[in-house]
């Protein structure tokens, strides 16, 4: 009951990050250090807000981790240009070895499939995530601000036919986008358990036990 | 004293360059190993690999030679550059599997990929674990708390998705065109799995420790190098027996291995094993991360792709004799191998000397270890005509290692209605895909002048720079 409570006092720290609140609250957390341990070890420490703000934001397929901001494609170009266009070309054709991002809707069941962002992703919110925390890789990546990483996304769907230029992506506008291989992949949703002979993958089927099989 | 400082600086310059892979920093500050591992140089460029480094020279050690160690001036095995595959970017080395023995892979011999050119160089103090998510005490740990908890060492191998994908092949010729000669089949094929004694805390200590919630059901680990790679895993993988690792053979893992702490998933494809881990999220579903969809599934001709796949299947191959061995005569060969699998124990290892007529069992190396490379043995004596060689193995649960075509059946049979193995096969050779977690018998030709080949690959693919002795 206490370590939600001291969770609480976290996340209201973190919605108040810059104001004159945060002291009192930084001064609690040090009390509440203790309390945070791992409790049979006594090791261990509430994450501070700033681990909290560099560690926590994934984003997953229902896209609630997604923050505010907003943007479309037509402001995503020129930092598209700016930050993209080296690997991935002008218009996401990708300068190889780097991947393209444009193109290949339909192709994947003919004898030369094309993997792009447009005709491979599954769910649009892996294409805010990827960009959000890993891109551009160099010099260094997560210093796109979540307007330019929601304009660059609505550049990529833009240049694949999947929305209109103008279309604005945030929060709300961007989990509603359906991407052209979204029943591409099987099983779906993946399995988070094994199956019942307690194996992860399908059985090989191929023979018979040499030993006795020793607990699963 | 000046003399003898200068002697210090050197004998110091000279031991980090002996140290050569221990450093760590060396091979990747060198101009020349970054330009012939890096594909977009490296293709239409230069394919040289870098010289080997020397162990200790052959001259008498002192003291300080001794305190880190290297090896004999006779011995020059070293891992080997990987080549660009379909694109792909980054560092990557391979395992010397042509010269290992027993069981465990040396650390400066594990092979390596890094889907980035930069390998961080993190300071232990520095460096903490967050654990969040569905859990009642969000943590933060430090190395040094970390090392504090129970630990367990345990033998397990990590292999690369991709390895002994015919994708690889299709690179390989393309070195060959470029006329690279440092690089073997067994190497550039099937090089990327390794197994090393591995050390650190369960994953499920610290779980039970931070309170998962109800509900939770996969757990995201996020590493702390550039690339910021992000992986689902299954909850009830990382209850069961993943690891959250600090040390390697004996010592701390190696900066490219993911110093200081790294995910160890026994069994499960490489890409599971995140390095410089610095956070696990707790969730109630997987998150679809980039390289849970773009790469790692496998596409098949109906344009359908399997994601999510985890346990290596039941793998083994021949590494004495193989391609870059040549026997000087006819006599008395030990044939040796490794056999592998995700699920659990190798339960036999069989050899074929004629070209899978007839099997006979090899002696496994004891104690077999779970989710471990499994060292096996099996004498025989070449009577020096032209033969092929092959091992085939099965688990402690009955699954047989497959054929290629084997492979393909599998896979097509997945699918409803089921697509022909040869279609499959066609795929694989002909369509700009990489194909993941695979695990064919692998067999060599022995020719009679003792030279040995592969007669997997070169059958399947049009080999231009190979002699191509017909379809087996």
């Amino acid at each position: 009951m206490r370590f939600t409570t001291l969770y609480c006092l976290i996340r209201i720290s973190r919605s108040r990050a810059k104001s004159k609140f945060l002291l009192p609250v930084m001064v609690l957390l040090a009390c509440g250090a203790a309390m945070a341990q791992i409790p049979t070890y006594n090791v261990g420490r509430p994450p501070t807000e700033a681990e909290f703000r560099t560690w926590d934001n994934l984003v997953g397929s229902k896209g609630k981790e997604l923050p505010p901001g907003s943007g479309t494609a037509k402001e995503g170009a020129s930092i598209f240009t700016a930050q993209c266009s080296f690997c991935h070309g002008q218009n996401g054709e990708g300068v190889y070895p780097y991947p393209r991002l444009v193109g290949g809707v339909g192709s994947l069941n003919t004898p030369t499939p094309i993997f792009t962002v447009g005709s491979r992703m599954a769910y649009v919110t892996t294409i805010w995530d990827f960009i959000n925390r890993a891109m551009p890789p160099w010099p260094m990546p997560r210093k796109l601000s979540p307007d330019n990483v929601y304009a660059l996304t609505a550049f990529i769907l833009y240049k694949n036919g999947i929305i209109k230029e103008t279309d604005a992506m945030n929060k709300a506008t961007l989990v509603e986008v359906q991407m052209p291989n979204r029943h591409g992949f099987y099983p779906d949703p993946p399995g988070a358990t094994p199956g019942k002979d307690g194996f992860w993958t399908p059985d090989w089927g191929l023979g018979k036990p040499v030993t006795k099989p020793a607990g699963k | 004293m000046n003399s003898k400082n200068s002697d210090r600086r050197r004998f110091l310059k000279r031991t980090a360059a002996l140290a050569g892979l221990a450093v760590g920093s060396l091979p990747f500050v060198n101009g020349k190993a970054l330009a012939s591992v890096t594909p977009g140089l490296l293709n239409g460029g230069n394919g040289d690999a870098p010289a080997p480094k020397e162990g200790l020279t052959a001259e008498e050690p002192v003291i300080q030679d001794l305190l880190y160690g290297g090896r004999s001036s006779y011995e020059t095995t070293i891992r080997s550059p990987s080549i660009g595959t379909l694109g792909a970017t980054g560092l990557r080395t391979l395992t010397p599997l042509q010269d290992s023995i027993g069981i465990i892979t040396p650390a400066a011999y594990h092979f390596l990929v890094q889907g980035d050119t930069h390998i961080p160089n993190i300071d232990p103090k520095t460096h903490t674990l967050m654990i969040h998510g569905m859990v009642d005490r969000p943590t933060v740990f430090t190395m040094e708390e970390l090392k504090r908890l129970p630990s367990v060492s345990r033998v397990h191998f990590l292999e690369c998705t991709g390895n002994s994908g015919l994708m690889h092949y299709k690179s390989l010729l393309h070195d060959m065109k470029e006329a690279r000669k440092d690089i073997t089949v067994i190497q550039a094929m099937h090089g990327r799995t390794s197994t090393s004694e591995w050390t650190g805390v369960p994953l499920s200590v610290l779980l039970k420790g931070v309170g998962v919630q109800k509900g939770a059901s996969w757990i995201v680990a996020e590493s702390g190098d550039n690339i910021h790679h992000a992986k689902s895993i299954p909850l009830a993988k990382a209850m069961d027996d993943m690891i959250v690792a600090y040390g390697q053979n004996g010592e701390a893992l190696r900066r490219e291995q993911g110093y200081p702490l790294r995910l160890v998933v026994p069994g499960f494809q490489g890409v599971c094993n995140v390095k410089f881990v610095r956070s696990i999220k707790v969730v109630d579903e997987a998150y679809y991360m980039q390289r849970e969809i773009t790469a790692y599934t496998n596409t098949k001709p109906d344009g359908m792709s399997s994601w999510y796949e985890s346990e290596v299947g039941p793998k083994s191959i021949i590494t004495f004799p193989s391609d870059p061995h040549k026997l000087p005569g006819r006599g008395l060969y030990q044939i040796t191998g490794i056999a592998w699998c995700g699920r659990g124990a190798i339960g036999r290892v069989e050899v074929s000397t004629d070209n899978g007529k007839t099997w006979k069992d090899a002696v496994l190396q004891t104690p077999v270890h779970k989710k471990a490379h499994t060292r096996f043995r099996f004498d025989w004596n070449w009577d020096g005509s032209e033969t092929v060689i092959m091992s085939r193995c099965t688990d402690e649960y009955g699954d047989v290692q497959p054929t290629m075509l084997g492979l393909a059946k599998q896979w097509g049979d997945e699918r409803t209605p089921a697509i022909p193995a040869s279609e499959i096969l066609h795929w694989w050779e002909s369509a700009p895909i990489g194909e993941f977690l695979n695990n064919p018998i692998q067999p060599w030709r022995v020719k009679p002048d003792g030279s040995v080949e592969d007669a997997l690959y070169n059958t399947l693919l049009p080999n231009p720079y190979f002699p191509v002795p017909g379809k087996v």
